[in-house]
C-alpha cells in the first residue's frame, strides 16, 4: 500500500468558502476539472457568519439613487486610504452589479425595495414605487451611497448556500476535513498541495496544473476576534513558506468597532446601518462629537479608534472584561430588530444574556478582517510562483489597501471569484502538468518527518496550546487598534523567540490518527510567522494609514509610504524580509477622506 | 458566587482505532462566569486531554458544527451556558449521523448526501443575462424564503427524529425544510409533481410520523412543524392528482 493517496485534477482550490466556491464554479462551468479542499463541510466556512450584506452600485433604493461604479470606486479608494491598486478597485467595481443580480438568479433572497415613506435618524424616506421589487440596499460606513444589498442579517449564510448549492448542482468535488500542509513546489511553479486528511491524520497528495488559496483570514492569531475557530491564515502561510511568495500589507489589520463583550462575537455594522447609536457611560452619544457628518458610519477604522479615544477619556464603561461602550438599537422596534437584526437578537441573547430590545448591548472594537494576505497580480496570480493563485481574504489583490469598507468583503468574494475564476481557468487550459514524482516525495517526506519529530518529541516538549496564547497576547496586547514604536519593538522581540520555541514543540498526545493537538502544533509556526509579519510591518511603517495607526507617527506621510508592504520569508530565515513596491494610482489621486482625520488627536487622550 | 465543580461524562471512542472500545470518561472543570460549553471543553482539550475531538467553527450558533446530546437533548454546545446545566453534564456525539471520533459527527456527508437527493438547487431554464436588470420579486416572498433558508443544517432535528434514527434515506425536517424552501421561490420552476417524485416518498415527507422533536430541538427555531405541513399537504394534494 503508498504512503499516501494521490489526487489529479486541472485545478486544486484551497478553501471551500464564497471565494473559493465562486472561482470553482466558474472553472467547473468552463469544463474543467476542479477539487475543491475545505478544513469543515463547506457551509460551516466562516463566509456564512458575514451578516451585514454585499456592496454593488445598483443604485435602487432611495438613498442609493444615482449611484454608480464611479463611486463605489471612490468610496472604495478613499476607504482605503489610497493604499489599493486602483486598477483593481476599478475592475472591482464595475462588476459588482452584475456579481449580486447573478446570485439573484441562483436564488439568493435579497431584500427588495418596498414602496413607501419611513423614517431614518430623523429623516423621512420616500421609496419610489417604480423601484418596487428590485434588489434594495442598506447604509454601510464609509460609503457615499445607500449601496450594501442584503438577506436580513444573514447574507454571508444565504450567499454561503446558494453558492453551494451551485457547486452540488455542477458535481464539483469536495474533500471536507483537509487540510492543505505545504505546497509542492520547485521554486519556480507550484504543482499542488500535500494535505492531511482530518478525518484519518493520512497525509494526501493532491497534484494540479493551478492550485488556488482560498482559507480566509487570520483572526485567531488575535485572542479577540470576531473570527471563525478555522482562521488561522494557513493558506497565507504555506504560500509564505515557499520561500518565493511575498505577503502583502500584513500590517493592515482591520477591527470591528462592534464586537459582543465577551465573546467578541460580531454585531454586525448593518446594525449601525439601520439606525443604531453608539453610547458611552453616561448615556451620552458621542460619535457625533468627533465625526459630525459620518457618526456611527465614519469607515471601521475611524469608529473603532473613536470607541478607544472616547474609553480612554474616562467614558467607558467598566466590566470584568475591561472597559467597553454600548451599542443601542432599542429605538428601532421589536420587529425590525426580531426580523432585520434577529441573529443580532439571537446573539445578545445567547451570549450576554440581554434582549436588545428592552437592553443595551456592551461592544469593543475587537480584530475583524485582514486587509493584507497573499500578494497577487490583477489576474490573482501570486507574485513569485508560476501556477499559484490566491482570492477573498487569503489574498492581497488588492482592492482594500489599509481599510477595507463594510459589504466590500463578501462583495470582492463572489467578483473575485468570478473575475479570476475565468483567468485561471485561462490559464490552466494551456498550462502543463509535468510534476516529477521525486518531487513530490521530497515534499511528503518533509511533511512525514515533522510529524513523526512532533510526535516522538524530537526536538523538545514546547506546549503548542502556551505558545499559542502567548502569540495572541503578544499581538493583542501590542500589535492594536493604536500602535507606537516601543510595543512594536516589544511585539518583534516576543515573537522572534515564539518562532525559535516553536521549532521544539513536542505532542502530549501521541498524535496519532486524527489527533486534533498534532493539528495545532502542524499550525503554530505558521501562524507565528504571519503574527510576526504583522508586526515587523507595523514597526517599519512610520506613517498612519487607514487601520494602521501610530500614535508617534499620526499623519498619513505619502511622499514617502504611499507603498504596499512586501513580506517575505526566506527559507531556513528567522525573520521576515521586508521590501516595498508604489500602489497604483490611476484615477484618484491621494486626498481627504472627508472623515476621521482629525484623528490626530487621539493621540492627546492617552491610555 | 460559589463556584461549581462541573463534571462532565464525555463518550470517547475513536472508530479509526480497531481495538479500541466505546467508553465514557470523566473530566473536572472548574466553572466560569459566562461560560459555555465551547470554552469549557477547549479547556478540557488544552489543560487536561489534548486527544479529545469536538467540532466547533464559527462558536457563535451561526455555523452549526456544534450539534451534540448534551444532558440528552440535541442541541448547539457553543452557544449552551453551563449555568443552564447541573453540574453533571453527559455529552454524547448526535446520533444518526457517521461518527468520526468522540464527539465529532459527519453532518458535512450526510447534508450534501440530502442537497443531492432533494436536488436543492434552484431549477430554471432562464439563462443569466448580465447586462439585463434583476427579476423583480416582492419583498414579503424575499423574507419568506430567508425563514426556509435560515437552516444552519446542524443535524439536532435529525439527531432527534425517531424515522431518521431508523431510517437511513429518510431526509428529515432540514430536509423537508430545504425542499419547501425551494417550492415557495418562484424562480424554481419545477411542478408539483416533480417535486413529488423527490419527497413525495418514505424516504421524504410520507416517512414522518409526527413525533415533532424537531421542532422541539431546533436551536434557532425555525418553524418545522409548519414547514412539514405545508409540504406534506402540497404533496398529498399532487398525490390525489396522480
Amino acid at each position: 500500500m503508498s504512503r499516501y493517496d494521490l489526487f489529479s485534477s486541472d485545478i486544486v482550490i484551497v478553501g471551500a468558502g464564497l471565494a473559493g466556491e465562486r472561482a470553482a464554479v466558474e472553472a467547473a462551468s468552463q469544463g474543467l476539472n476542479v477539487i475543491l479542499l475545505s478544513l469543515v463541510p463547506p457551509r460551516r466556512s466562516h463566509s456564512s457568519a458575514a451578516q451585514g450584506g454585499m456592496q454593488a452600485s445598483l443604485g435602487n433604493s432611495a438613498m442609493g439613487k444615482g449611484d454608480s461604479p464611479d463611486i463605489h470606486f471612490a468610496d472604495t479608494v478613499k476607504g482605503s486610504d489610497w493604499g489599493c491598486d486602483q486598477d483593481v478597485a476599478r475592475l472591482f467595481a464595475e462588476t459588482a452589479p452584475i456579481a449580486v443580480r447573478q446570485m439573484a438568479h441562483w436564488g439568493i433572497p435579497w431584500n427588495r425595495v418596498v414602496p413607501g415613506t419611513r423614517m431614518y435618524d430623523g429623516k423621512e424616506i420616500h421609496e419610489d414605487p417604480e423601484k418596487e421589487g428590485l434588489i434594495t440596499a442598506r447604509n454601510f460606513g464609509g460609503t457615499a451611497k445607500w449601496r450594501t444589498c442584503y438577506t436580513a442579517d444573514g447574507s454571508g449564510h444565504t450567499l454561503l448556500y446558494t453558492m453551494d448549492s451551485v457547486v452540488i448542482k455542477l458535481g464539483i468535488t469536495v474533500h471536507d476535513r483537509t487540510e492543505a500542509l505545504s505546497l509542492i513546489h520547485d521554486g519556480e511553479r507550484c504543482y499542488g498541495v500535500v494535505a492531511r486528511c482530518l478525518r484519518t491524520g493520512a497525509l494526501r497528495v493532491y497534484t494540479a496544473k493551478s492550485t488556488v488559496i482560498a482559507t480566509g483570514g487570520y483572526g485567531r492569531l488575535y485572542g479577540a476576534s470576531t473570527n471563525a475557530v478555522i482562521n488561522e491564515g494557513s493558506g497565507m502561510f504555506v504560500a509564505l513558506e515557499t520561500g518565493r511568495v511575498p505577503l502583502g500589507n500584513m500590517e493592515a489589520v482591520q477591527f470591528h468597532p462592534t464586537g459582543i463583550v465577551p465573546s467578541w462575537i460580531l454585531i454586525t455594522e448593518g446594525a449601525r446601518g439601520d439606525g443604531g447609536y453608539l453610547l458611552d457611560k453616561n448615556g451620552h452619544r458621542f460619535m457625533p462629537d468627533y465625526e459630525p457628518n459620518k457618526k456611527e458610519l465614519a469607515s471601521r477604522d475611524v469608529v473603532s479608534r473613536r470607541i478607544i479615544q472616547h474609553i480612554r477619556k474616562g467614558y467607558g464603561v467598566d466590566s470584568p472584561y475591561g472597559p467597553h461602550v454600548w451599542l443601542d438599537i432599542r429605538h428601532l422596534g421589536a420587529q425590525h430588530i426580531n426580523t432585520n437584526l434577529r441573529e443580532i437578537a439571537n446573539i445578545s441573547r445567547n451570549f450576554a444574556g440581554i434582549d436588545p430590545v428592552r437592553d443595551l448591548i456592551p461592544v469593543r472594537p475587537t480584530q475583524h478582517y485582514s486587509m493584507g494576505g497573499i500578494r497577487t497580480n490583477i489576474d490573482g496570480m501570486a507574485y513569485g510562483m508560476e501556477g499559484l493563485f490566491a482570492l477573498g481574504e487569503a489574498a492581497c489583490w488588492d482592492m482594500h489597501g489599509f481599510n477595507r469598507l463594510g459589504g466590500n468583503s463578501l462583495a470582492e468574494t463572489i467578483v473575485a471569484g468570478m473575475i479570476i475564476g475565468k483567468k485561471i481557468s485561462g490559464y490552466t487550459r494551456e498550462a502543463p502538468l509535468n510534476v516529477s514524482s521525486s518531487l513530490i516525495e521530497e515534499h511528503v517526506r518533509m511533511q512525514e518527518d515533522r510529524i513523526q519529530s512532533l510526535i516522538h518529541c524530537r526536538n523538545g516538549k514546547e506546549n503548542v496550546y502556551e505558545l499559542r496564547r502567548e502569540m495572541e497576547q503578544t499581538l493583542s496586547e501590542n500589535v492594536g487598534i493604536f500602535r507606537t514604536e516601543e510595543a512594536l519593538q516589544k511585539a518583534v522581540a516576543k515573537l522572534h523567540e515564539l518562532h525559535q520555541r516553536s521549532h521544539y514543540v513536542g505532542l502530549r498526545s501521541g498524535g496519532q490518527r486524527a489527533n486534533p493537538e498534532l493539528a495545532s502544533a502542524l499550525r503554530i509556526t505558521g501562524m507565528i510567522k504571519l503574527a510576526y509579519c504583522i508586526a515587523a510591518g507595523a514597526l517599519a511603517r512610520k506613517e498612519s494609514r487607514g487601520s494602521h495607526f501610530r500614535e508617534d507617527y499620526p499623519k498619513r506621510d505619502d511622499e514617502n509610504w504611499l507603498t504596499r508592504t512586501l513580506a517575505y520569508w526566506p527559507v531556513g530565515a528567522d525573520q521576515p524580509e521586508l521590501k516595498y513596491e508604489p500602489v497604483k494610482i490611476t484615477e484618484l489621486p491621494p486626498g481627504d477622506r472627508g472623515y476621521g482625520e482629525a484623528s490626530m488627536d487621539a493621540v492627546g487622550a492617552k491610555r | 458566587m460559589n463556584q461549581r465543580k462541573l463534571t462532565f461524562h464525555i463518550f470517547r471512542y475513536n472508530p479509526e482505532a480497531a481495538n479500541e472500545k466505546p467508553r465514557t470518561q470523566t473530566y473536572v472543570v472548574n466553572e466560569e462566569m459566562g461560560m459555555t460549553l465551547f470554552i469549557a471543553l477547549n479547556k478540557i482539550r488544552e489543560e487536561q486531554d489534548p486527544t479529545l475531538k469536538f467540532d466547533f467553527v464559527c462558536r457563535a450558533g451561526i455555523c452549526g458544527s456544534c450539534g451534540m446530546l448534551i444532558n440528552g437533548t440535541p442541541t448547539l454546545a457553543c452557544k449552551t451556558l453551563t449555568k443552564q446545566l447541573p453540574d453533571t453534564i453527559t455529552l454524547m456525539p448526535l446520533p444518526v449521523f457517521k461518527l468520526l471520533g468522540d464527539l465529532s459527527v459527519d453532518t458535512g456527508t450526510w447534508f450534501r448526501n440530502v442537497s443531492l437527493q432533494t436536488e436543492s438547487w434552484i431549477h430554471t431554464d432562464k439563462v443569466f443575462d448580465p447586462d439585463a436588470p434583476e427579476e423583480r420579486m416582492s419583498n414579503e416572498k424575499a423574507l419568506q424564503i430567508y425563514e426556509a433558508e435560515r437552516c444552519i443544517e446542524c443535524g439536532c432535528c435529525i439527531g432527534g427524529c425517531a424515522t431518521a434514527n431508523i431510517k437511513p434515506n429518510f431526509i428529515g425536517a432540514a430536509g423537508v425544510n430545504r425542499v419547501a424552501r425551494f417550492m415557495i421561490d418562484p424562480r424554481d420552476e419545477r411542478d408539483e409533481q416533480q417535486y413529488f417524485d423527490i419527497v413525495g416518498s418514505e424516504d421524504g415527507i410520507f416517512g414522518c410520523i409526527g413525533l415533532m422533536a424537531c421542532d422541539d430541538n431546533c436551536p434557532i427555531g425555525i418553524p418545522l412543524q409548519g414547514q412539514l405541513a405545508y409540504v406534506r399537504r402540497k404533496m398529498a394534494m399532487a398525490g390525489w392528482k396522480r
